[in-house]
């Protein structure tokens, strides 16, 4: 297994239609270099599955070519892909074994006996389930079934692996740790992932890109970090993170600074990410986090505004704020350890440097 | 006009609630044709003189026997009347589960008095059997096979002769009638068939006989097989009751004949259950006097062509009811058709049956 | 238990004071007999309709009162006769057949016994029916060997006197022996003569043809089924509406519509004469045979073995297959090794529910099996409405019963009842 390459994935001006009225995948164009752990990340509809399923030969595509490792697969069946899958409920087949169950892609391709048992075990010790190989799997716990459906997927040496949505089913410390299981598993092997989920959090943990889908298209593809800190338009900001929206126009842009006027007056300097001209109507982003208390007067942006609500939350306080006519304004104070004078009612200044808010297409 | 209607729906009511009060009684035949001759020459006369009585028809003879043991053991007759084949009626006699009845004292004599016993004759083949028809069991043929060059068969033997009058044959699915028409065509003289028959070779004799023709065969287990089989002319020739061939013939103009040689006559008449409550039983047997006398037995002959069973009604014999044509020519009675006739041993197989069934049924299965 | 060994004497009380085993004893029983009143209609109809008539059925199998109810005296007068000794019974069982019958023929209870002993020997019938008729006219004073044997040679008959014997006990084993072609000669038990064996080669023809009517239901079911559960729920409803159509017709006429189609010159044979596949002379025989019995029955238990089937193919999640295709496997093993397991229960529920319900067959059968291709159930209703020999049909329908029982544990044995589901 420690030999394996990634496989490189190409998806060109793919569409997909079900009904032949409306398109659920609009011209996809997706460039995939081996030994990448992508994820398509996405609301439900938002056709990541639909991509997914055509790359795994499950679906046609009514348009475009995939392919794989430079060569086109529209027409090659799935069992000839060579691609290994973790479904969402693992589909372990409920007859057989654990054994059973990873034996089966090797039988299936003829593999010897003796090779197939130790390939078989090697796969087991990987997610360390050497002990289980007679048991059925309803005899596992949920965990142990997907680290079963995730060895079945390796076993036979598959150069891309798809998963949908493989810890859906786990309660979230589980998740969390398989999150980290499977990105060790990606890293030792090489392997190419793509990987979907609707899990923003699982996204940014384990991918080295993230593709954002909503409504059939690709939002931003980039990596965790880019995403979070520049995002490109206002879905992918209020997808990824948590994320302070304010409703304004612009009315002055220089370089890539923009200043915006709020609905109440207030002017604020941004970024300019994705508005055009003077007159725009635009939504600011702002991550929670980066707003400040204390420095306020020295920052780029000065508003003030009234405490309303404020949760204690061990290692940061979530204080609700209303500014400038947004009573949703959140900001998160890292817990110092230190008493701090705010109180609810309180009307005090709030700042934040330039670069830390972003204008961005309009959202109502 | 208002007042008028409801005093006319009033009496409408009065005239359904007497007729509600009216004693029921249950009589059972074998449907069809068959059953609306009766009803047509016994049962709407009779209720008609009599409109206190209520006849309800059931369709169940084909399994009276049977019912009418169930019955008995539960302890509960709801049948006052049942129309059975003579074999039946010896059976249920045997079995106690129809009463005796004295021909002489309960039916009506004929008009010129000759007593009713007399009248029926030989035909009272049990004390609880009340003869209504004579019918019987004979060959019917199409008329238009190819393969037979114009040869029409002509005696009973045309069955078992395979290479003049190729094609598929149909026979009933029990021995009766069969093994005499096999010995019959095997040499064996008339008044001898059932003596031969008594023996083991006899009926391997027989057997041997019915195998020449076994496979081009199709048994039958019900009397419309044969007249269906023989509409779609998947066999040329068969045996069934001749009423059944009768309609096939004259109502449905399908191009086949009778053979009537060898025909085999048999009875279909009445039986009252044993166990009947007094009135009832009064009841019945009045009905009984009724639809038994020999007008009666003649009418029925108007709607189907099966012979009245008493002497006296042959010559009162007329026309059908619709076709309007005359029905002695199609009786199995009338001389022209009677030349050659079998008749058929009640005592000898109410013996031999359960034995013989069993060989014929192991046969079959073969 | 650790309970009651701590505190044993401290039992625990409600409020009230009385006993909590009490008081829960009775809080379930009011449940219990709530329970057991909603379900009393059903158990009695149950217990009514279908416990008592097999239990009914079982009995009379064996039970043979009949010959000692009507014969008392003969029977006890017979018991110290041998019957293998090659001579007649002497005077004084005559003189107790004499006045056995006297009160016998005033209850008219003589030519019942008369047809149950010619199930046994033929011609014993007619024997009580005629001597029926003389035993009121026989002199009292004269010995009655001599007027029995007038009034009918049988009576001189060993044979005679040696089924009345062996039929005189309460309960006998003759109608199951009479099941199994077999009965009890001079030497012991016997297999009856050849060209009366027709049993057992019914019990095997049903048996054999009964699989061979599940294996074809299951060839056409399968199908059917798959697609029924693969296809979205619209047009599957729409599918399933025509798999039950044939519950909606009269079984007559859908017998009936097989004829028109199979017979030689029926429909199908018309039109493979008129595509030229076979000869006019050469018309296929598919119906009054085995054929026809196959054919009409799999139509009328399709039903049957679909429904079973589509339940547990509908819980079957299409991921397996699209995994194990995923894994290289072709489309047909995807199919055999990962669906085909899973469908199993569904297989074992309508094979099942397929071949009991065709065992007890007969109507169909009946209607289009010819001489070849009718079952045991044909000969079980013959017996019941036409020969009367209830005995004998509740022998077949008992050993019918134990057949299907058997099957039933080696199905146990081999697949698991527990490997069935209906739905």
């Amino acid at each position: 297994m420690a030999g394996t390459r990634g496989a490189s994935v190409v998806y060109d001006s793919v569409q997909k239609s079900y009904d032949g009225e409306s398109l659920v995948v609009k011209n996809l164009n997706l460039d995939i270099p081996p030994g990448e752990f992508l994820t398509m990340l996405g609301p439900s509809g938002s056709g990541k599955t639909t991509c997914l399923m055509m790359l795994a030969g499950f679906e046609p595509a009514t348009h475009g070519e995939i392919y794989l490792n430079d060569k086109p697969i529209n027409n090659v069946s799935p069992h000839k892909r060579g691609i290994g899958m973790v479904f969402q409920n693992y589909a372990l087949f409920p007859h057989m074994t654990v054994a059973e169950n990873l034996a089966f892609p090797l039988q299936v391709r003829n593999m010897n006996k003796a090779e197939q048992q130790e390939k078989v075990q090697r796969a087991l010790e990987m997610v360390e389930l050497g002990q289980f190989g007679n048991r059925r799997p309803a005899q596992l716990s949920g965990g142990q079934q997907q680290r079963v459906a995730v060895a079945r997927a390796l076993v036979f040496d598959p150069e891309l692996v798809l998963m949908d949505e493989p810890l859906g089913a786990l309660d979230k410390q589980l998740r969390e740790q398989m999150q980290y299981e499977i990105k060790h598993i990606h890293e030792n092997l090489g392997v190419t992932v793509v990987y979907v989920t609707h899990d923003q959090t699982e996204a940014l943990t384990m991918s080295d890109r993230v593709a954002v889908f909503n409504d059939g298209i690709i939002q931003q593809l980039s990596s965790p970090d880019v995403l979070y800190e520049d995002p490109q338009n206002s879905f992918v900001a209020q997808f990824i993170g948590e994320n302070n929206k304010l409703n304004g126009k612009v009315i002055d842009i220089q370089g890539d600074e923009c200043k915006v006027e709020l609905s109440d007056g207030t002017h604020l300097k941004a970024d300019k990410v994705n508005v055009d001209s003077i007159g725009d109507l635009t939504t600011i982003s702002l991550r929670p986090e980066r707003v400040e208390f204390d420095d306020a007067v020295s920052m780029d942006n000065v508003v003030s505004g009234k405490i309303e609500e404020m949760i204690y939350l061990g290692d940061h306080i979530r204080v609700r704020m209303n500014v400038a006519g947004n009573d949703e304004f959140i900001v998160k104070v890292r817990n110092r350890g230190e008493k701090r004078a705010l109180s609810v009612g309180d009307t005090v200044k709030v700042g934040w440097a330039r670069n830390d808010c972003k204008a961005l297409d309009h959202v109502a | 006009m208002k007042l008028k209607s409801v005093i006319l729906a009033g009496s409408a009511v009065a005239l359904t609630a007497t007729s509600a009060l009216a004693t029921d009684m249950t009589i059972v035949s074998w449907g069809g044709a068959y059953s609306a001759s009766q009803n047509n020459a016994y049962h709407k006369p009779y209720m008609e003189a009599n409109p206190d009585i209520n006849i309800i028809n059931d369709e169940s003879s084909n399994e009276a026997v049977a019912k009418l043991r169930a019955m008995n053991e539960a302890g509960n007759i709801t049948w006052d009347l049942v129309d059975v084949v003579a074999s039946d009626a010896i059976r249920l006699c045997d079995e106690g589960l129809a009463m005796p009845i004295d021909a002489d004292e309960v039916l009506a004599p004929a008009p010129n008095g000759t007593p009713a016993s007399e009248d029926f004759g030989d035909l009272i083949v049990s004390e609880c059997f009340i003869p209504q028809i004579v019918y019987s069991t004979t060959f019917g043929y199409r008329t238009d096979v190819a393969e037979w060059n114009g040869k029409t068969p002509e005696d009973i033997c045309a069955v078992f002769d395979l290479e003049t009058f190729p094609g598929k044959r149909a026979l009933e699915k029990r021995p009766i009638n069969n093994m005499e028409w096999a010995l019959l065509c095997d040499g064996v003289a008339k008044e001898d068939v059932y003596n031969v028959l008594e023996t083991e070779e006899g009926q391997a004799q027989a057997f041997a006989k019915l195998d020449t023709i076994k496979d081009q065969t199709i048994f039958w287990s019900a009397g419309a097989e044969t007249p269906q089989l023989l509409a779609d002319k998947e066999v040329v020739m068969g045996s069934t009751y001749n009423g059944r061939l009768f309609s096939l013939i004259a109502e449905e103009g399908q191009p086949v004949a009778m053979l009537w040689d060898a025909q085999v006559f048999d009875i279909d008449g009445w039986i009252v259950p044993e166990g009947l409550p007094e009135d009832r039983k009064a009841m019945v047997l009045d009905y009984l006097k009724f639809a038994t006398d020999t007008q009666r037995l003649a009418d029925q002959a108007k709607y189907i062509s099966y012979g009245p069973a008493r002497k006296s009604s042959a010559p009162l014999v007329g026309k059908h009811a619709e076709l309007g044509i005359e029905m002695a020519p199609h009786m199995p009675t009338d001389p022209e058709n009677a030349k050659n006739t079998f008749l058929y041993n009640y005592e000898w197989w109410a013996d031999y049956r359960d034995d013989l069934d069993a060989k014929y049924q192991a046969w079959l299965s073969q | 238990m650790f309970m009651s060994e701590t505190a044993p004497e401290q039992l625990l009380t409600t409020h009230d004071g009385r006993s909590l085993k009490v008081s829960l004893a009775r809080a379930l029983r009011r449940e219990k007999l709530r329970a057991l009143f909603l379900i009393a209609p059903l158990l009695i109809f149950v217990l009514l309709t279908f416990v008592a008539p097999i239990a009914d059925m079982l009995f009379r199998s064996v039970e043979n009162g009949i010959v000692e109810d009507t014969l008392p005296q003969t029977v006890n007068a017979l018991a110290s006769w041998d019957s293998g000794s090659g001579e007649l019974p002497g005077e004084p069982v005559y003189a107790a057949l004499h006045s056995d019958l006297l009160v016998a023929v005033k209850e008219k209870t003589h030519t019942r016994l008369g047809s149950r002993l010619n199930y046994e020997q033929t011609g014993i019938s007619s024997l009580f029916r005629k001597t029926g008729r003389r035993v009121k006219r026989m002199d009292d004073a004269a010995p009655f060997k001599e007027q029995f044997i007038a009034a009918d040679d049988k009576w001189a008959d060993l044979s005679t006197w040696q089924t009345l014997k062996q039929f005189s006990p309460r309960y006998t084993d003759g109608y199951f022996l009479a099941a199994v072609d077999a009965e009890r000669g001079p030497d012991g038990i016997e297999m009856k003569p050849a060209d009366e064996q027709v049993y057992i080669y019914l019990f095997g023809r049903t048996l054999l043809l009964s699989v061979a009517i599940t294996i074809s239901c299951l060839i056409l079911g399968y199908p059917i089924a798959y697609l029924l559960a693969a296809l979205p729920l619209r047009t599957s409803n729409l599918l399933m509406i025509l798999v039950l159509l044939p519950f909606w017709t009269s079984l007559l006429v859908r017998t009936s519509a097989w004829k028109v189609l199979l017979q030689q010159q029926g429909v199908i044979n018309d039109f493979l004469v008129w595509i030229g596949l076979i000869s006019n002379a050469n018309r296929l025989v598919m119906i009054n045979n085995q054929t026809g019995t196959i054919i009409a029955m799999t139509h009328i238990l399709l039903p049957f073995m679909i429904l079973p089937l589509y339940s547990v193919m509908k819980t079957i999640s299409p991921s397996y297959v699209r995994a194990a295709k995923s894994l290289g496997a072709n489309d047909w093993t995807a199919f055999w090794r990962v669906y085909f397991p899973q469908s199993v229960p569904g297989i074992g529920a309508g094979a099942v529910l397929v071949f009991i319900l065709a065992i007890g067959y007969y109507i169909t059968p009946e209607l289009v099996g010819g001489t070849s291709g009718i079952f045991i159930s044909n000969r079980i209703a013959y017996h019941i409405s036409s020969s009367l020999n209830w005995g004998l049909a509740a022998a077949l329908g008992t050993m019918l019963l134990a057949a299907v029982m058997i099957l039933f544990v080696v199905y146990d044995k081999i697949v698991g009842i527990d490997n069935v589901k209906l739905g």
